[in-house]
């Protein structure tokens, strides 16, 4: 099934095992030893009361619990393999059932290269508007997640700005990082309700996903976990998100930093199957090294790219759908490395048919959002998503007849098989092919071409509008939460 | 005997070997050198080799960092005797540190502390999740001479600029500088809050704060 004007990865041709089975069973042992021996922290009153209420050994002082395995597994078997992330167009509507990839903006944001001026600077409400009306308009990415912080907004209700300026500006799917508290999450799931006409329909309907970060190593953030409870109580899919580093936020090596990251992301897992057992959830992760020299996140790298091949393993052990981060570079502008990190990370996400991958658009470490980037990095995926499709080997693809019509010598220009077969090609937007003299004339680029194209559809693009008395809905509902 | 003591005592840094440096400190209690003669020409010796090794790029930031605390670990032991002698180490300022109000994220903060304390600096790490109140109250309470701030969050940010206003309402600064820092934080956001310094990384920090202290040669 294919969503309308959207391209997702699905029926793979191609494979890469990256863990075993007897690999995966070591790390979710080990992460099992870890949940029961050293314990997770979960800094919320709501949350300790849960753990305590199945069982779990609660240490309500360091808010660290210790949880017998059994228990872990059991909830964990709790949670739906498959379900659906609803769009305000339902035609846009995304599987997340293991069989198709979907590709979504990059967030988080706290800078911009202006489209216009190319100078870079701090990120706006009109820049989350802008963005999203774009990658509305491109067939790549599928969903959203809220690009950038609308840093003049106020911090109190600035999560809820964000999700209005995407819903007013397309009608693909919404997922925030930026909901992390029992405030703005109840005014967020009252705002989704107004999509889909009601609370009790967001189940069936679920136009809105929360994505929160866990706190490494081995912890979790208090008004995190609230937010998500009050989420998967009213079943919008929600997913804990480990950026466990080697080194620093997690073991050094591979094999540690992912059982550190299992056992973050499974205990949260495992809490909110325990409040509201069946509640859509999903594993995210966006493990990472760091640098030797500097400490930071490196975002990208051989480590990264394994990792991302890696998780989906563990997210089908456990049988859940996987966002994971994919696309992210250390590089300032949009150059080799940052083609290079897009191209191996997404790649090897992809092979591994994540559910959801994040996200297109940034430099810097997820920091710097570029238009010619995410253009860049949507073309990325179109050439992994063809990839994907493998090599077709029957009696039409050996192409026998095309052959013997051309014999030694000759060329396969003027044969009705290739004519038939072309438009099968992978016909690249960005790639220069051209002959020299003609690049010299202007010595353009890939950078000018996706930037010129994000122009054009920033100007062009007319999304379908949302409800006015739905935005005006919202308004009174972000209100609502402001300090007076 | 002494002098091979002063390099057991610099390789202990350069290894990182917390328990061995400790020891080390206190066998020269027992042997009666001064502590300060342990520290100046055996313990600092190692860290300073670290130092270079690491802006050669031969050494990573895990060695600073073991560096670091081996070279905490035998202050530990040293500073009692020190202060029995009435003497006391010439630290290159005081910096209270913290995360603001509303955010856990420490790690950065504490690499900081880390590299601030093993340059010299006097550290007081006040945790996560900290008022303006409890940051400037502990800054007075040990005459700080610089506040050091670490926000992850954009909605948490704007709590650096809370305690920035705060110093200047009661006119504490200059005396008191203002460093930031954390993943959000950019050097628009740094203009825009009046902040004195920041840094993207750890590293940079300790430069920073000898700047802002007028400690560059040191």
């Amino acid at each position: 099934m294919s969503s309308k004007n959207i391209k997702t990865i699905s029926n793979p041709k191609l494979k890469l095992e990256v863990l075993t089975q007897d690999d995966v069973k070591k790390i979710h042992e080990a992460t099992l030893q870890i949940i029961e021996k050293v314990g997770v922290r979960f800094p919320s009153k709501r949350a300790l009361e849960i753990w305590a209420a199945n069982g779990a050994d609660v240490d309500y002082e360091k808010k660290i619990v210790r949880v017998k395995p059994q228990i872990i597994e059991d909830a964990i078997k709790k949670a739906p393999p498959a379900y659906k992330l609803a769009a305000r167009d339902p035609q846009q509507d995304l599987q997340l059932d293991g069989n198709h990839v979907n590709l979504g903006t990059d967030g988080c944001g706290v800078e911009i290269l202006d489209i216009h001026t190319g100078e870079k600077r701090t990120s706006c409400l009109q820049d989350v508007r802008d963005i999203a009306r774009v990658a509305d308009a491109t067939e790549e990415v599928a969903f959203h997640w809220v690009s950038l912080s609308a840093q003049d907004t106020p911090a109190e209700s600035r999560g809820l700005h964000e999700l209005k300026a995407v819903w007013e500006n397309s009608t693909k799917h919404v997922q925030t990082e930026s909901v992390y508290n029992v405030e703005e999450a109840k005014a967020a799931i009252e705002m989704a309700a107004l999509i889909v006409g009601g609370r009790d329909k967001l189940r069936e309907r679920p136009v809105l996903s929360l994505m929160q970060c866990t706190a490494p190593p081995l912890g979790h953030d208090g008004g995190s976990l609230d937010a998500a409870l009050l989420a998967a109580e009213v079943g919008i899919p929600t997913g804990f998100m480990t950026m466990a580093a080697c080194a620093t936020t997690g073991p050094i090596t591979l094999a540690g930093n992912l059982a550190v990251g299992n056992a973050e992301v499974i205990a949260g897992t495992a809490l909110l199957q325990l409040a509201f057992p069946g509640a859509p959830v999903f594993y995210a992760a966006a493990q990472t090294a760091s640098d030797l020299r500097n400490g930071s996140y490196t975002g990208g790298g051989p480590e990264d790219f394994l990792f991302g091949a890696a998780t989906n393993i563990l997210a089908d052990f456990y049988n859940i759908p996987l966002s994971m981060g994919a696309f992210a570079t250390g590089a300032k502008e949009p150059n080799w490395q940052a083609g290079l990190e897009g191209g191996l990370s997404s790649f090897m996400a992809s092979v591994a048919m994540s559910d959801m991958l994040l996200g297109c658009g940034f430099l810097h470490g997820s920091r710097i959002w570029s238009y010619a980037e995410m253009m860049m990095d949507c073309e990325i995926f179109s050439i992994v998503h063809k990839m994907m499709q493998g090599i077709e080997v029957n009696e039409e693809t050996l192409a026998m007849d095309s052959i013997a019509a051309v014999g030694p010598g000759g060329h396969y220009l003027g044969q009705k098989h290739t004519r038939k077969h072309m438009r099968e090609l992978f016909m690249p937007q960005f790639m220069d092919r051209r002959p020299y003299s003609e690049w010299e004339t202007k010595k353009d680029d890939a950078r000018d071409w996706a930037l010129a194209k994000a122009r054009k559809t920033l100007k062009e693009h007319q999304p379908d509008a949302l409800d006015a008395n739905i935005s005006k809905e919202m308004e009174r509902i972000i209100k609502s939460v402001e300090k007076k | 005997m002494s002098e091979e003591l002063l390099k057991e005592m610099a390789q202990s840094i350069i290894d990182g070997d917390s328990d061995i440096s400790a020891e080390l400190a206190k066998k020269s209690i027992e042997l009666k050198m001064h502590p300060l003669d342990a520290i100046t020409n055996g313990f600092v010796v190692g860290v300073t080799y670290i130092g270079d090794q690491f802006g050669k790029g031969d050494a990573f930031l895990p060695e600073l960092v073991m560096a670091g605390e081996a070279m905490k670990a035998a202050i530990a032991v040293l500073e009692p005797e020190l202060l029995k002698l009435g003497e006391t180490r010439e630290m290159l300022g005081r910096v209270v540190l913290a995360t603001v109000e509303g955010d856990i994220h420490e790690i950065g903060k504490t690499l900081v502390g880390t590299m601030l304390s093993a340059s010299g600096f006097e550290v007081i790490d006040l945790g996560v999740d900290q008022s303006a109140e409890k940051i400037i109250g502990k800054a007075l309470e040990v005459n700080a001479n610089l506040i050091g701030m670490s926000a992850l969050l954009t909605t948490t940010m704007v709590r650096q600029r809370e305690v920035i206003e705060e110093l200047d309402k009661e006119g504490l600064r200059p005396r008191i500088k203002v460093m930031v820092g954390g993943a959000p934080i950019t050097k628009d956001w740094v203009d825009k809050i009046k902040a004195d310094g920041y840094s993207e990384d750890a590293i940079g920090a300790v430069k920073v704060a000898k700047e802002l202290l007028g400690k560059s040669d040191q």
